[in-house]
């Protein structure tokens, strides 16, 4: 009999009386995935699903919060039962040279204790596969034996998300743009269990309605991992047309984002969130420099996550491929920052000059009527 | 749908309500496969008879010339790659559609010489140029009737009385998805050898086209199999398609003369009054040399895609002459370069492409926009 074993990230066994919540977060998120009709046992550590399909497979290690999955034997809890199980596991794997067999015990009313284990399902191997050594440094093969209430055996494990299972980290709020970097800060936020609601700045007709769908599309792409997402879509034409009036050329770019970070804020506490999420790499562009991320934070009272701020542009461009946002990102359809633009932004601007300029702008104003005309979309 | 104004018909058009009907009817009663020996297939072969024959009408053809394809590209990528063999050489103009061009590059990749003609400020190119291109090689010269941006008419009749008196091994293929329809085709006349055609150009359904090949003319196929199409296309019959597409023939073949004087007062109503706007360029002006479905004009120091985006507020819909962001270079525009436009002018070009159904009162609605849009747009230096 074949099970599908669940190894959750150790993060989430170590959280003392919220274990529960935690793990029952991670069932509900697997569930959510895969639907109701699998049964999950949860042992410590480990989840174990009774029936699965390949396509269960792949959806479970995109679950955040799970670092692996195997198909492991249950087997009599015996040595010959176990040391039977390894040898089938290491036949069906081609040209396998070496191995260790590692095991933990979780009944100790076993009779041998975990090296004794390990030794003698070792030896019956050697006895059995002709050509195949031990090597407890680097062998190319585990054979893992688990001895709990039930008994385990496998060999092959994929590699999950890791993380921690979404939404048991708070809420935040995702600028979300058509590039490269937003989404990739969204999953690596959701990755560590942030729930995430997106932030679109639209501004028609600057900004083509392909646009929009381009954003719409990355969301989705989010939500593989997630499973549902709101999206707000703001129309920005009206902040930056009045801001292009009234505001220096080369101040632009600064107090759009001051406008962008501020609104993110609004509907943040709209939300119940307490952070901001953007995709900004330190000294990536003139916006993103330390002078204009300094500027920009001052206007705001939740901290402000960026994940990227330390990855190199190639770094980030392999977590989008990986994540299947970079053919959307790529994808030639302008959005409001990239139409306007002033030809030499300032890199360096100065909090106080930057509150001087927009003293002759009704901020408020122009920010409530964008929440309240704000679109909203579900994405699932 | 009621108060939509459809200025994009060069892109494509609204297919007739009697083009539906045939092609719900086809779908539903003429399921058969045209080549099935049982009365189905035969009743299936007759409607692809009539469309041929409604197809051959309008542009003076007889039915025996006119192979259903896909749609202009498949049409203009038979008669290039067709007609060619090793050591040809090949003539065309620099303003032609990417499925001219695309072809053409790639044939020059393969060995082949090809000739592009320059345009004049008018779109239009130039016969003497064309005489001295013509060489003892020159097998094909592939020309466009109508411009798809600016709708410059080239001189089709000009072009194939040269290529005769100089080289009679010389074949003469003429894109004509812009102009069918619009102008009055008689291939015979002409005396032309190949001619693309569209459906959805004029009012049909997509994915349906024809190639005119001129009897007598021999090409190889493009796609080989069970022969259908006088050997020349291979692949059961697109039969609601094709038969769409006769029913949209046999319609606009009959609107073509009387609806005429009506677009050439749309078009010069449209120029009258744009003319009380400030800051614009008419690419196409209405002469001899343009046609008057194509009006493109360039709105000085506006971005064609943001005025694109802001008309679709008052639910009026037209093309940009110029690709929208520089990232998206195989779109990049190439034809109004070509006839010598500023930048500052090209960056701004729009063109409204109209069809019989479009009235004066649109066109009024579509100023009105224009100017309230551009005090709008122009407020501010971006």
């Amino acid at each position: 009999m074949k099970k599908l074993l669940i190894k959750f990230s150790s993060e989430i066994t170590l959280k003392g009386l919220n274990r529960k919540t935690f793990e029952d977060t991670l069932i509900k998120n697997i569930r959510a995935k895969i639907g109701n009709e699998y049964h999950i046992k949860k042992e410590p550590g480990r989840l174990y699903l009774d029936s699965y399909t390949d396509e269960v497979i792949e959806k479970v290690k995109d679950v955040f919060g799970v670092i692996g999955v195997a198909e492991a034997d249950v087997v009599e809890k015996d040595i010959e039962s176990i040391a039977r199980a390894a040898v089938e596991q290491l036949k069906s794997i081609p040209n396998v040279k070496t191995f260790k067999v590692q095991t933990k015990r979780g009944d100790k009313n076993f009779l041998l204790n975990s090296v004794e284990v390990s030794t003698k399902v070792g030896g019956i191997i050697l006895n059995n596969i002709p050509e195949i050594n031990v090597d407890v440094h680097n062998p190319e093969i585990v054979v893992n034996v688990e001895i709990r209430e039930d008994t385990y055996v496998f060999s092959k494990e994929e590699k999950g998300q890791g993380g921690m299972p979404y939404k048991t980290s708070g809420k935040g709020v995702l600028l979300l743009s058509g590039g490269i970097d937003s989404p990739v800060a969204g999953y690596m936020m959701a990755r560590r269990g942030l729930e995430i609601v997106a932030v679109y700045y639209h501004s028609h007709p600057y900004t083509s309605e392909r646009a929009k769908e381009k954003v719409i599309d990355l969301a989705k792409q989010l939500v593989k991992f997630t499973g549902h997402m709101k999206l707000y879509v703001v129309s920005f034409t009206k902040i930056q047309m009045e801001i292009i009036e009234k505001c220096r050329e080369d101040e632009l770019t600064i107090i759009m984002r001051r406008f962008m970070t501020k609104i993110g804020e609004k509907i943040a506490i709209k939300e119940g969130a307490l952070s901001i999420i953007t995709g900004e790499s330190l000294g990536q562009v003139a916006s993103q420099t330390l002078e204009s991320m300094y500027v920009t934070n001052n206007d705001i009272n939740m901290p402000v996550f960026r994940p990227l701020v330390a990855m190199d542009k190639i770094d980030i461009m392999d977590v989008s491929r990986r994540i299947g946002t970079y053919e959307i990102s790529i994808l030639p359809y302008e959005d409001c920052c990239t139409i306007f633009v002033a030809k030499h932004p300032k890199t360096r601007p100065r909090l106080i000059d930057i509150l001087e300029s927009e003293k002759v702008l009704d901020k408020d104003g122009l920010i409530d009527e964008a929440i309240s005309g704000a679109e909203i979309i579900e994405i699932k | 749908m009621d108060d939509l104004v459809y200025f994009d018909n060069s892109s494509t058009t609204m297919p007739y309500r009697e083009v539906i009907d045939e092609v719900t009817e086809c779908m539903e009663r003429y399921f058969g496969n045209p080549s099935s020996a049982h009365r189905l297939g035969i009743e299936a072969e007759r409607k692809i008879k009539t469309a041929r024959e409604r197809v051959a009408k309008l542009i003076g053809a007889i039915p025996q010339e006119i192979i259903f394809t896909s749609g202009g590209s498949e049409g203009n990528n038979t008669a290039v790659k067709g007609l060619i063999s090793k050591g040809d050489h090949i003539i065309s103009s620099k303003i032609e559609h990417p499925s001219i061009l695309q072809t053409l590059e790639a044939l020059e990749e393969e060995g082949y010489e090809v000739t592009y003609l320059n345009v004049d400020n008018r779109g239009l190119i130039n016969i003497q140029d064309l005489k001295s291109s013509i060489k003892d090689n020159t097998r094909l010269i592939t020309i466009m009737h109508v411009n798809n941006e600016i709708g410059s008419i080239e001189p089709v009749n000009d072009i194939i009385k040269t290529v005769r008196g100089i080289n009679k091994k010389t074949k003469v293929h003429i894109d004509a998805v812009q102009s069918l329809g619009k102008i009055k085709i008689d291939v015979k006349k002409l005396d032309v050898d190949l001619m693309s055609l569209s459906s959805h150009k004029i009012h049909g359904p997509k994915g349906v086209g024809a190639l005119y090949i001129k009897k007598g003319l021999i090409l190889k196929s493009l796609i080989t199999g069970g022969g259908q199409e006088m050997n020349v296309r291979s692949g059961t019959e697109n039969l609601p398609g094709i038969s769409g597409f006769g029913i949209a023939a046999e319609i606009i073949g009959a609107k073509l003369e009387s609806e005429r004087d009506n677009i050439f007062n749309l078009k010069k109503h449209f120029i009258e009054r744009l003319y009380e706007i400030d800051k614009i360029s008419i690419n196409s002006p209405q002469d001899e040399f343009h046609i008057d479905n194509i009006l493109n004009v360039s709105f000085e120091n506006i971005r064609g895609e943001v005025l694109l985006h802001a008309l679709e507020d008052y639910n009026i819909y037209v093309s940009t002459g110029s690709a929208c962001s520089a990232k998206k270079s195989n779109h990049k525009n190439y034809v109004l370069p070509s006839i010598g436009l500023k930048p500052c002018y090209i960056e701004g070009a729009i063109r409204f492409s109209f069809s019989y159904s479009n009235t004066i009162e649109e066109v009024d609605y579509t100023i009105d926009a224009l100017k309230k849009i551009l005090s709008f747009l122009r407020r501010n230096k971006i």
